[in-house]
């Protein structure tokens, strides 16, 4: 059956409630991904209401539509250059004033038709706030539906309004405008009519286009220059001329005296259709601040907030994440024992099941984590956390918000990187990415507990505890290094909401954690299981090397020459000789399962790679060693485990053992722990970082920046530590 | 006075926004106009950022964005 279709987007400020509406419209019908080109989630969903498929798009959430921020631009291209049917705009009716300065900005594209919902009315009525809604309809010349989001109120009339506005005549003039003072109007009329005369395909309408020229709009001014060839340089010299008089007239630039404005006009339309009843009551929110926020408290309960978020992520994440490890393990035993001993069987277990198996395993960290999130970006907390750590992150050149996601680097980078999308800036969001790997990872602690334990024994925890400062200042000097080079600038401008506090919905709680963890699951699949596979073929090919004895034969001499001891033997001295006859054959294997790993690609490489890696005290073992951790540091330990042919069972004891036995000293130690510290971040981290960061050059530039500096910083230890201790 | 100077509970109205470019133009954007009372709920524990009340609202901002508004001070 044929249906009529229209594409609503919604549009508003950020906590005007915008997401509930979008969440009770679609439901779970809806798709989260990013905006094209950029790292803003886009979401949209499509559902089927009274004989229309509509679908929906949820704009980011901005309080205009100057092309600043990326999420600016993102709205704006969108009203611009998709031509939604009907726009409806969200407005917070407890904040009326600030809400209108998008809703006017919306008017004024007058290229798409828009719909006002006036939102959570009963916080404002609550607030003394009345409106006059019919009054602001026709002020604006714009429909307006009440509406109450969290209870789900008004909605199905603010789609019903929205279809009938949709399939209306179009191109209804609008009666009312922002009137601004006499020059700029006069300023715009002359700058209309000149554009009009000398370009006819401009697409945006063009009293809109005048006005934008005349803001001096970086991205208006481009386009402008792009579809008017060669009268271009005529429109821009008349718009120079326009804003230079505009200037001297107004003794400021225009946009300025524009923003001025269009509150002025605002401020008109405020007078009529609002009214505050004087009464004051108990403002709740601000006494939960008066708590959250002061100045004894405010750091305490934050800091206890903070780890209640690591405790239930990481402690309660755990057990989930036991179950989910049992349940690889048992899946790889099963294909064990079902399948034949053929390389696809091979392929599948320690490849595909393992490799996949690895990002897996984050998931129940990553629900939990994000449903914390969750809960204080929609009780309002988050932006609380920003205001009290904006000062010490100021310092290194980043936001408030940085701070979260930096902290939850101490548990696993992968949740981490994704945290950053709470940051508005692109450059503070890509900074924080950058930095957040040098934030020790939970996976490290064991390769730090094995070399420490094995090499300064009473003191482990201080070195331990060091190596975490050490990353932790790396990522200081790294955030103002990169501040002051490549992502030049200063951090975004502080003018942040504090929005009042709210009790959060369980339905916006739960999408948002599954969304993102949908996304987590989907996105880094591809990646991961084509990683694995690369790094399963190296470490499992050649499958038949050369090796230095034939160690099938040997240990069939072993079990054919106690074979006859056993036999000859007595009941009790039997134990004892089969016993040894074990040991034996183990210890043939482990060295025959060392010498597989040394002969494969990945070993070949390591040893290659070890004339690069002797001057920081690492030997071809340990550097081996290290180019498996790019799968997941887990696996660092074990590799040397198999390297040094340590029975698999023993456990750190021994291969702690082997490492002193090797000549390890400990300076190597130390060397190999601050190179684990920085170097490349594993593969789910670096794929996190590809994705959030929406390009493969802050992917590329991350793993080169941090191996270089792991190998700078290990190379000035292991030599001044070596200078050091040979003068002593 | 600069908005920067003023304590925790007092009221005044913006006579300037100064400072330049997008810093200029969001701190506009988001109300804090000309003639616009703001009164000053609190600073942060560490002394910085300031929290404002505009138009109804509660906003923020850096002490050092702070300094760019002149406000005469009402009480």
């Amino acid at each position: 059956m044929y249906q009529k279709r229209l594409t609503i987007a919604l549009a508003g400020n950020p906590n005007s409630g915008k997401t509930t509406i979008f969440n009770n419209i679609t439901g779970t019908r809806q798709k989260v991904g990013n905006w094209p080109g950029v790292t803003v989630e886009k979401k949209e969903g499509t559902i089927n209401r009274y004989g229309y498929e509509l679908k929906i798009i949820d704009l980011p959430g901005t309080y205009s539509l100057t092309p600043f921020s990326i999420e600016e631009i993102v709205a704006r291209n969108f009203i611009l250059d998709e031509y939604p049917d009907v726009v409806i705009d969200i407005i917070d009716a407890s904040n009326l004033e600030r809400s209108l300065y998008l809703a006017t900005q919306l008017r004024e594209l007058d290229c798409c038709k828009v719909l006002f919902a006036l939102n959570m009315a009963d916080v404002a009525r609550s607030r003394g706030i009345k409106i006059d809604a019919d009054k602001l309809s026709e002020l604006l010349d714009v429909p307006v539906v009440f509406t109450v989001g969290n209870k789900n109120e008004g909605v199905e009339a603010l789609l019903k309004k929205a279809i009938e506005l949709g399939e209306s005549a179009s191109d209804v003039p609008l009666q009312r405008k922002v009137k601004y003072s006499k020059d700029i109007e006069n300023s715009i009329t002359q700058l209309q009519g000149f554009i009009e005369n000398r370009a006819e395909c401009i697409p945006y309408n063009i009293r809109w286009t005048a006005i934008k020229l005349l803001e001096n709009d970086r991205i208006v001014t481009e386009r402008i220059a792009e579809k008017t060839g060669n009268n271009c340089q005529a429109i821009l010299q008349e718009v120079k001329t326009h804003r230079k008089h505009l200037t001297a007239r107004f003794n400021d630039d225009p946009e300025i005296v524009m923003t001025d404005e269009r509150y002025g006009f605002i401020a008109g339309i405020i007078k009529e259709v609002q009214t505050t009843s004087t009464r004051q009551r108990v403002d709740i929110s601000r006494s939960i601040d008066l708590v959250l926020t002061n100045r004894f408290f405010g750091f305490p309960i934050f800091i206890f907030f903070i780890w209640a978020m690591f405790q239930l992520t990481f402690s309660l994440g755990s057990y989930p994440m036991e179950w989910i490890g049992s349940a690889i393990n048992l899946l790889s035993t099963l294909f064990d024992l079902l399948l034949p001993d053929t390389l696809i069987k091979d392929l599948l277990i320690n490849g595909i099941i393992a490799g996949v198996g690895s990002v897996i395993i984050f998931l129940p960290n990553i629900l939990l984590l994000f449903f914390c999130i969750a809960l204080f970006e929609d009780t309002g907390y988050m932006a609380r956390a920003a205001f009290l750590m904006d000062k010490i992150m100021h310092l290194i050149g980043l936001h408030g918000k940085s701070f979260i996601p930096m902290l939850m680097g101490f548990g696993c980078n992968v949740p981490a990187i994704m945290a950053s999308r709470t940051l508005e800036s692109e450059k503070d969001r890509i900074l924080t990415i950058l930095i957040t790997p040098f934030m020790s990872c939970s996976a490290k602690l064991p390769i730090y507990i094995i070399l420490a334990g094995a090499f300064f024994s009473t003191k482990a925890g201080t070195v331990i505890f060091s190596i975490y400062l050490v990353g932790v200042i790396l990522s200081v000097l790294t955030g103002r290094l990169f501040r002051t080079t490549l992502l030049k600038g200063a951090d975004a401008p502080f003018v942040m909401e504090l929005p009042p506090y709210r009790v959060p919905m369980i339905k916006s709680l739960m999408i948002h954690m599954w969304d993102r963890s949908k996304m987590f699951l989907k996105k880094m699949g591809g990646i991961i299981l084509v990683g694995s596979i690369i790094i399963w073929a190296l470490s499992a090919f050649p499958r038949n090397p050369r090796y230095s004895m034939d160690y099938e034969s040997e240990i069939k001499k072993i079990q054919a020459s106690f074979t006859v001891a056993i036999a000859s033997a007595d009941a009790i001295a039997r134990e004892g000789i089969e016993k040894k006859r074990d040991q034996a054959v183990a210890e043939l294997l482990n060295a025959q399962r060392a010498e597989k790993v040394e002969k494969s690609y990945m070993g070949r490489i390591g040893k290659t790679l070890a004339p690069l890696f002797s001057p920081i005290g690492i030997d071809w073992r340990g550097s081996v060693a290290l180019l498996t951790g790019f799968v997941a540091k887990e696996i660092v330990v074990s590799t040397l485990g198999i390297l040094y042919a340590v029975e698999e069972e023993t456990g750190s004891e021994a291969i702690q053992n082997a490492l002193i036995s090797s000549g390890m000293t400990p300076l190597s130690a130390l060397s190999m722990m601050l190179f684990v510290l920085l170097y490349i971040p594993c593969l789910a981290t670096v794929a996190s970082i590809r994705r959030e960061t929406g390009s493969v050059k802050w992917m590329f530039l991350s793993i080169i920046y941090s191996t270089l500096i792991a190998w700078l910083v290990a190379f000035l230890v292991y030599q001044g530590g070596r200078i050091i201790t040979g003068l002593s | 006075m600069l908005l920067s100077e003023m304590k925790e509970g007092q009221s005044g109205r913006i006579v300037r926004v100064g400072g330049s470019g997008v810093l200029r133009r969001r701190i506009l954007e988001m109300g804090l106009l000309k003639d616009t009372e703001v009164y000053v709920e609190k600073y942060a524990p560490l002394k910085d950022p300031i929290e404002l009340i505009v138009k109804g609202y509660h906003v923020s901002l850096r002490v050092e964005e702070a300094a760019h508004i002149t406000v005469d001070s009402l009480r």
